[in-house]
This record gives structure tokens, sequence and C-alpha cells, in this order.
């Protein structure tokens, strides 16, 4: 009887600690949030006085922290527009490729501009707003035999990285063209300055900002296949807030504001290398 | 040494960044080891009765918790909680939940190991020198089993500080994210930033953990 006396205390015990963590739990609740799961709208977010927008904190040039702590990039620079015109402060949410979805579709940040690419799947946990940018397929290739049109492919060996956009894009369209593929980028590209392949393909971001740093490589073609659109997103059925962003990315087509973000933070990546109308999405049309 | 990657830790706030970040880390991981000991501790001997329904309850939470990648438990606590539930916790007190909820259970089975590592002779013993059972756990089973639990918990406390770098996916900016945006922001003027920044981390981690293994040694030499 004694043994079990113990082991019911011990029970006891453990319940109350765990009750206690609950409350602590409960504790946490952010005040005032009763409604939490549900997004705030556009009149909330300006009576608090600040928006939470989710960037990326280590994707330069488009969302990464400076030396003094602060957000920089062409995400950041248009979220910094957003509230300045919403008349609110903005609070950054650092946020990664995996957790951008749940992010918005819990309302734990009231926007995302996390360089987001508009898919189906994505659409139907999230809404997007205008696109902002514009992302197509880019090819690398040496100097001393530059690949400046997709023809000039033909039975020669292109490097990509598995699981891209650029892999599919070629295996249907270009049949004839041999694909040498990778699992990593750091493989893909080692690859291409040993002379294993011929050229490189993936988004043109990123070999247009990988070419300026390699020089005797140049972006033969830096505009292929079908834009994918980069969008702000927000938690579904935020009507209120995703109807603003809209109204606000076809005003700001009028001074041109994202070619203004291009030169602000990404013209110094790319350098000449990249025409800003390749990547730059004004009022949210793309043509 | 003028384009050396060194010279990231002197640009701005570089250092102080980093050093925040380990407090971060610190701060959630030693948190949840405080709250994961004593919790631990209470669940091992829980999970020596023999009660089948005891048992069954103890197996399922170990094994959940075991199963589970802790980056899964993470996103139940952080958002699938809000989703499901409509309670908004913040980053800080999910990760010390699931971290308090995985190191209990880590703990839990330790001690569950340590207790029934006890041989059947030192309770008979006991019993034969006149002790009740409240005197024979105390004087006989619990100094012995917190000996073989010391380099246990010291393993169990330095692996959850170096997981903790895995609240990044709930927006916490621990030392291991901010070594990223260090080395991502200064990607295009120091190349070679990763390999100090990452050493950098290795030796803050290593200074975090270092003392808990010297104290460990310690009291291991004092309760021979």
């Amino acid at each position: 009887m004694k043994r079990n006396n113990l082991f019911i205390k011990l029970i006891a015990l453990t319940v109350t600690a765990l009750l206690l963590i609950g409350g602590l739990a409960g504790c946490g609740k952010e005040e005032g949030d009763s409604s939490a799961a549900s997004f705030r709208t556009l009149d909330e977010i300006k009576e608090s006085g600040k928006i939470v927008i989710g960037v990326f904190s280590d994707k330069a040039p488009f969302g990464y922290v400076d030396e003094n702590g602060d957000y920089q990039g062409y995400d950041v620079y248009f979220a910094e527009r957003i509230a300045k015109d919403l008349g609110v402060d903005v609070e950054y949410v650092s946020t990664d490729p995996a957790s951008r979805v749940e992010y918005a579709a819990t309302g734990k940040v009231d926007l995302i501009l996390a360089n987001f690419t508009v898919t189906e799947e994505r659409a139907q946990q999230v809404d997007f707003a205008l696109p902002y940018m514009k992302v197509k397929l880019g090819v690398v290739s040496p100097d001393n035999a530059l690949i400046t049109d997709v023809e000039q492919l033909n039975g020669k060996n292109l490097i990509v990285v598995k699981g891209t956009t650029a892999e599919t894009y070629f295996e249907k369209n270009y049949p004839e063209v041999k694909l040498q593929k990778y699992d990593e980028y750091a493989d893909a590209y080692n690859a291409l300055l040993d002379g294993r392949g011929d050229a490189f393909s993936t988004d043109n971001t990123e070999v247009l900002a990988w070419a300026i740093q390699n020089p005797g490589f140049t972006v033969g073609i830096d505009a292929l296949g079908n834009a994918d659109t980069i969008a702000p997103a927000v938690q579904k059925g935020n009507t209120t807030l995703l109807d603003w962003i809209n109204d606000e990315i076809e005003a700001l087509a009028e001074e041109n504001f994202f070619h203004a973000d291009y030169a602000a933070t990404l013209a110094d990546v790319y350098g000449d290398a990249a025409d800003p109308d390749n990547l730059v999405v004004e009022g949210g049309k793309v043509e | 040494m003028q384009d050396s990657g060194i010279n990231v830790f002197f640009m701005g706030k570089n250092f102080l960044r980093l050093l925040e970040g380990l407090g971060v880390t610190l701060r959630i991981s030693l948190i949840a080891v405080l709250l994961s000991l004593p919790l631990g501790i209470l669940f091992g001997m829980f999970m020596t009765w023999k009660n089948p329904l005891a048992k069954a309850i103890s197996r399922f939470y170990l094994e959940f918790i075991r199963i589970m990648p802790q980056l899964v438990l993470l996103f139940i606590a952080y958002f699938g909680v809000t989703r499901a539930l409509g309670w908004n916790l913040s980053a800080d007190v999910s990760a010390v939940i699931v971290f308090t909820l995985w190191g209990t259970a880590e703990m839990g089975d330790l001690v569950r190991g340590a207790l029934i590592s006890i041989p059947k002779h030192q309770y008979d013993s006991a019993a034969a020198l006149g002790m009740n059972k409240a005197q024979t756990f105390g004087y006989v089973v619990v100094p012995q089993t917190l000996r073989r639990l010391i380099p246990l918990t010291i393993n169990l406390t330095t692996r959850m500080i170096k997981t903790t770098s895995l609240v990044v996916l709930i927006g916490m900016t621990e030392v291991l994210k901010v070594g990223k945006q260090i080395i991502d922001a200064n990607r295009f003027e120091y190349p070679t930033a990763a390999l100090w920044v990452y050493g950098m981390i290795f030796l803050l981690y290593f200074l975090a953990c270092w003392p808990i293994s010297m104290l460990a040694r310690k009291l291991e030499k004092r309760w021979r």
C-alpha cells in the first residue's frame, strides 16, 4: 500500500507540473489576440500601429540583415514603403523557405514578402497579391564558348540541379539537350568551372549573381521559359489587406517604384549583366 | 589580410549579434533543461511502475516524442496549435514547451534505465537492515542512481543546447541563424566568411557546453 501511495503522489505531482506548463503556455498567449487564428484586418493593423511582415533574413539581396542588425533588400525596401504608406511601424519576422506558407496561413504575420513564388499549391493555402517581380530561367556559359540562344545547346551538355524548374523545362521543351544533373548548387557550379558541361541553367537571378562573381563567365540567355511571378501573400480571406496591397502596387507603378527598388538593392549585385525589365514587375502586370 | 573573412566580425554590431544569438540559444535550452530534469526524474519513476495503464501511458508518450522529429513538434506547437485551437503561442513559449516535452521523455528513460539497473540484492539488503520503502529509496537507490545519471544527463543537456538551432524555423534568430545572416550579407564581398563564422560558432557552442562538462566531471569525482 505504501508503494502505491508514493506513486499516486508522484502522478499527482507530474500532473500538477504538466498543468503548470499548460498554465505558462496560456500566459504566453499574446494579449488581445483572442481571435489569433484569424487574420488582422487593415483597420486592426492601422489601429495597432504596427504591421508584422515575414521576410528572409539570409537571402541577399532580397532579404538580409546588415552588420547593424537592420533588415535590408529588395523585399524589405517594398515592406518599408508599405509601412510608410499605411502610416504604421513595421516588425520583421525572419522566415525560411519551409515555414513561409505556415506563417501566412496561420496569420502569425500579416504579410509575407519573402521572394515568394506564386504556385497553385501555395495559392490554396494563402492569398497572393499582384506580383512585384518575376523569375525566368537563365543560362550561364564560359565567355569563350558563350551560349546566347537556346538552339545552340542542341547536342551539348547542359548542367542543371535536380528538382529545379530548369530540369523540367529542358526535359519537356528541349529533349535534344543533354542534361547533366547534380544534387547541389555547389557541385553544379564546380562542374561548370571544370568544363564538365558547356553551360548551366537555373533561375536567372541566381546565375546573374554568380556570373558577376566569376569573371570569364557570362549569362548569355537571361530570360527563358515562362515567367514565375513573385508576390506578397496574406492569410486566406484577408481581403481588406489584400485589396489595399493590390491598390498600392498599382499606384506605385506611376512612380516606377520597383525600378527604384531594383536600383537601390539589386543593381549592385547584378550590375550591367541584367536588364531590370526582365526581373521587375510594375503595377502587377506581367506581359 | 584585407579581404580575409575574419573582418566580418568587426563590422558594425556583428559580433554582438552573434553573442545575442547565443543568448537566445542558451535561454531556451537552459529553461527547457531546468524544467526537464525534475519532470524527467518523476516521469522515470512513473515508468518503473508495474501498473499496465501507467506502462501504456508512459510508453506512448516516450515513443511519440521520440519518433516525432523535434522539427515537427515545433511546427505543431507553433503553427498547429494556432490552426487547431486558435492559441497564438509565442515562438519562445512554443520552443520551451517542445524542448521540455522532449527533454522530459528522454530524461525519463534515462532515469528508468538507471533505476532498474540497481540490482535486486540492494533492495533485499536494505530490507534485511530493516529499512522501509522510503528509506531504501532515499538511502540506497537514489544515491546510486544519481551517480549513474550524471554522464547521461550531461549528454542530454549538451544535445538539447545544440538541437535548439531548430528554432529558426519558428522565426527565432539564435546563434546559428545570426551566423548565416552574416555569411549571407557578406557573400559578395567576403566569400570566405563562412569558414570564419562557422569556426566562431563552433567556439561559442564549445564555450557554452564546456563548463557543463567540467561541472559534471567535478560532481562525478566528488561522489565517487
